[in-house]
C-alpha cells in the first residue's frame, strides 16, 4: 500500500488484479523498464522476484513496493520514470 | 459497515477547535467519538472524548510519512472494545483532530494498514482549516491543504478571503471550499456529497512559481493498462515522492466502470472499481498536487509506459 513500506503489507495496491497471467505480464513489462538500467527481474516460484545486475549481484524482491528502492541500489542511480531517455527507450 | 473517520487538520490557530466545537453542538451531527491531541476548548456534551499523544511508531525500513500512529490505532481499537462491552454508547463517526504541525499522512496510513482498524474504520474525509488572515504561509499548511478532501477557510470576518481562495483553487481545485466565521458550518457541508467532478474543472495552467505546490491534471483518451499504470506510479513515487503530495484519478482501464485512484504522498488507498461511468465521458483523468513536476513530462512518460504493454502480453 505504501510505495516504500509495501513490503510489510500482504498485498500491494498495484498487484491486486490479474492473477498468475497478470504476474507474468507485470514481469515482462518491468523488464522493459529495468533493461534501460542494465537490470533484469526473474519470477521465482510465483511468489517472489529476483533482481539481478550485469555483475551478477542479485537481491530478492517481494513486490512493487520495494522493487524500485532495491533497483536504485543495484543501478547506483535514481530511476526516474520522467527521464526523457528512458521514455524514448520504451 | 465500516465506521467513518474524519480527520480535522490545519495550522496552529487556524480554527480547528472552534470548528470542531460548533460541529459537535450541531443537532445533525449524531453520536460522534472525538480523539484530540490536546485537551482544549472542545465542547464534549454527549460526545465521547479521548486524548492521544503525538507518538509515532516508525516501521522498520519504513519512511517517515508512513510511520504508524500506534497510539491512535490503540485508541480506535479501544473505542470498539468499550462500545461492545456497553461501557460507551454506539457512535456513528469518529473525528480525529491533529495538532497544528501534524502531517496527516501517518494517520491516513494507520487507518489503511493497522490491524483491526483497517477492517473496522474507513477514512471519510480530511478536513483542513485555513485561516483567511494568515493563509498558506507555512509549508505545513500547504501540505495540509493539498491532502484535504474539504477545505474550510476560517476567520473570513477578519480578512478578505479572496487571495486565499484563489490560492486554494490553484492548489487543490477538485475539493469543495467552505467559508466559516467562528466555526459556523453545518455537518452536511462537510460530510455530504462528493467532490466536484474533476473533469468539469478549469485548471490554471500558467507557469508555476519556483517551489510552488499546485495541481496538474492529466487526461488520456485511450484506456490505460492497469499493470503499466501501477508500475509507472510506484516508480514515480519512489523517485519523486517528496514532490507529489496527492494523486487522485478516475481511470479507464477497459472495465465497465472507472477505477478510482486516491493517494496521499506514498500512501495509496486500495483502488476501487465503480460499477459504471457517471456519464458518456470515458477519458481517464489524473490530478497530481505537487511541486516542480511538469505536466508534459508526466503525460509523455505515462503514455510511453502504456505503449510498452504492446508486445509484452503474457499470452
Amino acid at each position: 500500500m505504501c510505495v516504500l513500506c509495501g513490503v510489510l503489507l500482504n498485498e500491494h495496491w498495484a498487484e491486486q488484479e490479474g492473477g498468475r497471467r497478470g504476474r507474468v505480464f507485470r514481469v515482462r513489462l518491468l523488464n522493459r523498464v529495468l533493461a534501460f538500467y542494465g537490470l533484469r527481474l526473474d519470477d521465482w516460484g510465483g511468489r517472489i522476484w529476483v533482481l539481478r545486475d550485469p555483475k551478477g549481484r542479485s537481491v530478492v524482491v517481494t513486490d512493487l513496493g520495494s522493487l524500485w528502492a532495491k533497483a536504485e541500489e543495484l543501478a547506483g542511480r535514481r530511476l526516474d520514470p520522467l527521464d526523457p531517455e528512458l521514455v524514448a527507450s520504451l | 459497515m465500516k465506521i467513518p473517520v474524519v480527520l480535522v487538520t490545519g495550522f496552529l490557530g487556524s480554527g480547528k477547535t472552534t470548528l470542531l466545537s460548533r460541529l459537535l453542538a450541531h443537532p445533525d451531527m449524531g453520536e460522534t467519538a472525538v480523539i484530540v491531541n490536546e485537551l482544549g476548548e472542545v465542547g464534549i456534551d454527549h460526545h465521547l472524548l479521548r486524548r492521544v499523544d503525538e507518538r509515532t511508531v516508525l516501521l522498520p525500513s519504513g519512511c517517515v510519512c508512513c510511520a504508524l500512529r500506534g497510539d491512535l490505532a490503540n485508541e480506535l481499537r479501544d473505542l470498539l472494545a468499550r462500545r461492545d462491552s456497553g461501557e460507551i454508547p454506539t457512535f456513528e463517526r469518529v473525528v480525529v483532530e491533529t495538532t497544528g504541525l501534524a502531517n496527516p499522512t501517518p494517520i491516513v496510513y494507520t487507518l489503511l494498514s493497522a490491524p483491526v482498524v483497517k477492517h473496522q474504520y474507513r477514512l471519510e474525509a480530511v478536513v483542513t482549516t485555513i485561516d483567511a488572515q494568515h493563509g498558506l504561509r507555512h509549508d505545513e499548511s500547504v501540505s495540509q491543504a493539498a491532502v484535504a478532501d474539504r477545505l474550510v477557510v476560517t476567520k473570513t470576518d477578519l480578512a478578505d478571503p479572496a487571495p486565499v481562495l484563489a490560492r486554494l483553487r490553484r492548489l487543490n481545485p477538485a475539493v469543495p471550499i467552505v467559508e466559516s466565521v467562528f466555526g459556523d458550518v453545518s455537518p452536511s457541508a462537510l460530510f455530504d456529497g462528493g467532490e466536484r467532478d474533476p473533469r468539469d474543472l478549469v485548471y490554471d495552467d500558467s507557469p508555476a512559481h519556483e517551489h510552488e505546490v499546485r495541481a496538474l491534471c492529466l487526461t488520456f483518451d485511450e484506456p490505460l493498462d492497469w499493470t503499466a499504470f501501477g508500475i509507472w506510479l510506484t516508480m514515480l513515487l519512489q523517485a519523486r515522492g517528496e514532490d507529489v503530495l496527492r494523486v487522485k484519478g478516475l481511470l479507464n482501464v477497459g472495465t465497465a466502470g472507472p477505477l478510482v485512484l486516491n493517494g496521499v504522498q506514498h500512501v495509496v488507498h486500495p483502488p476501487e472499481h465503480l460499477p459504471e461511468w457517471p456519464d458518456d465521458d470515458r477519458r481517464s483523468l489524473i490530478v497530481f498536487i505537487g511541486r516542480g513536476i511538469e505536466q508534459q513530462a508526466l503525460e509523455r512518460s505515462l503514455a510511453a509506459f502504456n505503449r510498452a504493454t504492446v508486445g509484452s502480453d503474457a499470452s
